[in-house]
């Protein structure tokens, strides 16, 4: 489709004893959209900083369009940063912030005009040349923080949680102005974000990571779908994660019952995590379940219901639009493809369980992050 | 919320009113009358006289708060990027002289300075002429940077640890070489520090005495020192009081002007007097 623009070799970055980042390979391609996807700490900020040339790596290598990097300070790299909370010039107005670039490219006044024009005409900011950026709202100083970036005609633009501080509402709007842009201009944009949803929104390819690892890279629908682990099947969605034993291609066995699934290449009875999706899940009378259950909460979600479903003890998640009372009994029924299967990891054991359920969970989840 | 907050500030207007709005009053009412305290205009008139005194003042302090300016920037600069707890210990260094008395630290440059002191018996001691360090300008000068130097660097300290580090990565992003993060983004946020720095220590300078009387000659004379012969020793405080008044006016127009470099919106953390 396009060709490698950015690569990092054994990327590690320690600072004093602590690693952040360990042993990370990665190649972004031109005119992508790659997120970086994790939790607060795993390393996708300081991925960033590495690339956009305000961190040097502790060992390992950036290449960018094939020469290496590492030694070449910021200003000279082709790549423009819009900053987590935007870091505009409070000295300048708006016009002249969105300018700063051209001006320190000494381009002719003339044309820095019609490339700043032209800017605050995409990021719909006619009319605001001069006021002061202090005087903006959130969602306007976002937006004069991308077209600061995206004035310069760059190679690479690196987004770090750019929409963190908007509400909801506008997050979408600009979630989606920023997919357009992308695609408008074909430049490769590196998207730092925790939200799982925003990820899965925007990417063409999403990097999920934890504890300065790559845990898994792949289109949003391959992520979402096939989890090669536990942390990645619980961080993106929601999951219910089983322990169960791969009989054969085809085959696997979980709570006492042998299913039909969809995967296969495994050892003959190897030991495995099975992903089980909460809206993959038909609920049916308790007599035609694959399994039978107990109804201990159900919570109203809008969409759908979060009904909690305890089976030997063992708490589930099932999305489910129909109401079922608590304490009723419901079977449920899974279909070869609602089963994925995942080899054991670090992770197995750690997530995936809803005995602890409390309603609030994405709300937990989503908590303030001010990262590294 | 509005009437209830007034009274805070209470204690500092009753103060004000019975030690500066009164004794100012008085200073005024000294200024426009003879010494048998009837009306006149012959001591604002007669100050005609002292003018090349004022300017040199104005001038001395001007220098002054300029070497300041130069010495306190890269120093305040390089303590706002150290690790915290060496901020906290280079920042009570610069504090340190300041607890030291003002004449105490004024007689200890007159013994570095002097014909005969530290440095000249070093210069000599090398066989070399004595150089003329004491009774000039540059004496004066130095002394007064000497004594009004941590004024300079604690707004501009202030003023650049609270520099968010981002503007300069964005800068840089934006393809700033480090001189044009400089002059583009650090110089013109420091802008507020820098002009209280120098109002800090031109205001003192401008009226200080004793500093001239010890390190400079009878052509170093400053408006401060005029000031205090008019009450100890001319005993004529109707002209000490009218100079102080002018002196006092030309402060708030050098202040003034100075203040007309930062734009409306770059007030906070300025001085204004």
């Amino acid at each position: 489709m396009s060709k490698e623009l950015i690569r990092l070799t054994d990327l590690t970055m320690k600072f004093d004893t602590e690693t952040v980042l360990d042993g990370i390979n990665l190649y972004i391609n031109d005119s992508e959209f790659l997120t970086l996807l994790g939790p607060s700490g795993c390393g996708k900020t300081t991925t960033l900083r590495i690339i956009g040339g305000f961190l040097t790596p502790t060992s390992g290598d950036v290449f960018f369009d094939g020469k290496r990097i590492n030694d070449v300070p910021a200003y000279k790299r082709q790549i423009n940063t819009v900053f987590q909370r935007y870091a505009l010039f409070p000295h300048l107005d708006v016009y002249d912030n969105i300018a700063f670039g051209l001006r320190i490219a000494k381009l002719p006044e003339a044309e820095v005009d019609r490339r700043v024009t032209e800017m605050l005409e995409v990021v719909s900011l006619k009319g605001f040349e001069n006021r002061s950026v202090d005087a903006l709202s959130g969602g306007q100083q976002q937006r004069v923080a991308i077209a600061r970036a995206l004035v310069n005609q760059p190679k690479v633009l690196l987004l770090d949680e750019p929409l963190g501080a908007l509400d909801l509402r506008l997050r979408k709007d600009m979630q989606n102005e920023l997919k357009r842009i992308q695609q408008a201009t074909g430049i490769t944009f590196i998207y730092v974000t925790h939200d799982q949803e925003e990820a899965l929104t925007m990417s063409d390819t999403i990097v999920v990571m934890d504890k300065g690892r790559i845990q898994q890279i792949g289109r949003p629908e391959d992520i979402y779908n096939e989890p090669k682990n536990a942390f990645v099947a619980d961080f993106i969605g929601e999951s219910n994660i089983l322990d169960g034993v791969m009989n054969d291609d085809y085959l696997v066995t979980f709570f006492g019952r042998q299913f039909q699934c969809v995967d296969k290449g495994f050892a003959k009875n190897e030991p495995v995590d099975v992903v089980i999706r909460p809206e993959d899940i038909d609920i049916v009378p308790a007599s035609e379940g694959h399994l039978t259950g107990t109804v201990t909460s159900i919570t109203f979600k809008g969409v759908h219901y979060d009904i909690i479903v305890d089976f030997k003890g063992f708490k589930w998640l099932i999305q489910n639009t129909d109401f079922e009372p608590v304490g009723a009994k419901i079977g449920i029924r899974l279909n070869p493809e609602d089963i994925h299967v995942m080899h054991k990891s670090e992770y197995s054991g750690m997530f995936g369980d809803y005995s602890s359920y409390s309603a609030e969970y994405d709300e937990i989840a989503e908590g303030g992050e001010d990262e590294e | 919320m509005k009437n209830k907050s007034r009274f805070l500030a209470a204690p500092y207007a009753v103060w004000m009113l019975i030690f500066t709005i009164v004794p100012l009053g008085i200073v005024a009412f000294y200024a426009f009358t003879d010494a048998g305290g009837s009306f006149t205009l012959e001591n604002i008139t007669s100050i005609g006289s002292y003018f090349p005194i004022f300017l040199r003042s104005i001038w001395y302090s001007i220098a002054a708060a300029l070497i300041c300016l130069l010495i306190g920037y890269p120093v305040a600069y390089y303590i706002a990027q150290c690790k915290p707890t060496t901020q906290r210990f280079l920042y009570m260094l610069i504090m340190l002289p300041m607890c030291m008395s003002f004449l105490l630290r004024t007689l200890a440059w007159v013994a570095l300075l002097d014909d005969t002191g530290i440095i000249n018996s070093l210069v000599t001691h090398f066989g070399l002429k004595p150089l003329p360090l004491t009774r000039n300008p540059f004496a004066v000068i130095s002394g007064m940077v000497y004594n009004y130097l941590p004024y300079m660097i604690m707004p501009l300290y202030t003023v650049l640890m609270k520099l968010d580090r981002r503007l300069i990565e964005a800068s840089q992003d934006l393809g700033c070489r480090p001189s044009q993060t400089f002059f583009r983004v650090i110089l013109p946020l420091s802008v507020p520090g820098i002009v209280s720095g120098v109002t800090m220590v031109f205001v003192p300078a401008v009226s200080t005495f004793y500093i001239s009387q010890k390190l400079g000659s009878t052509s170093t004379i400053m408006i401060g020192d005029i000031i205090e012969s008019q009450y100890k020793t001319a005993y004529n405080p109707n002209l000490g009081a009218a100079l102080s008044l002018v002196l006092m006016a030309l402060i708030f127009i050098c202040v003034g002007i100075m203040n007309r470099f930062t734009s409306s919106d770059e007030e906070e953390g300025m001085m204004t007097l």
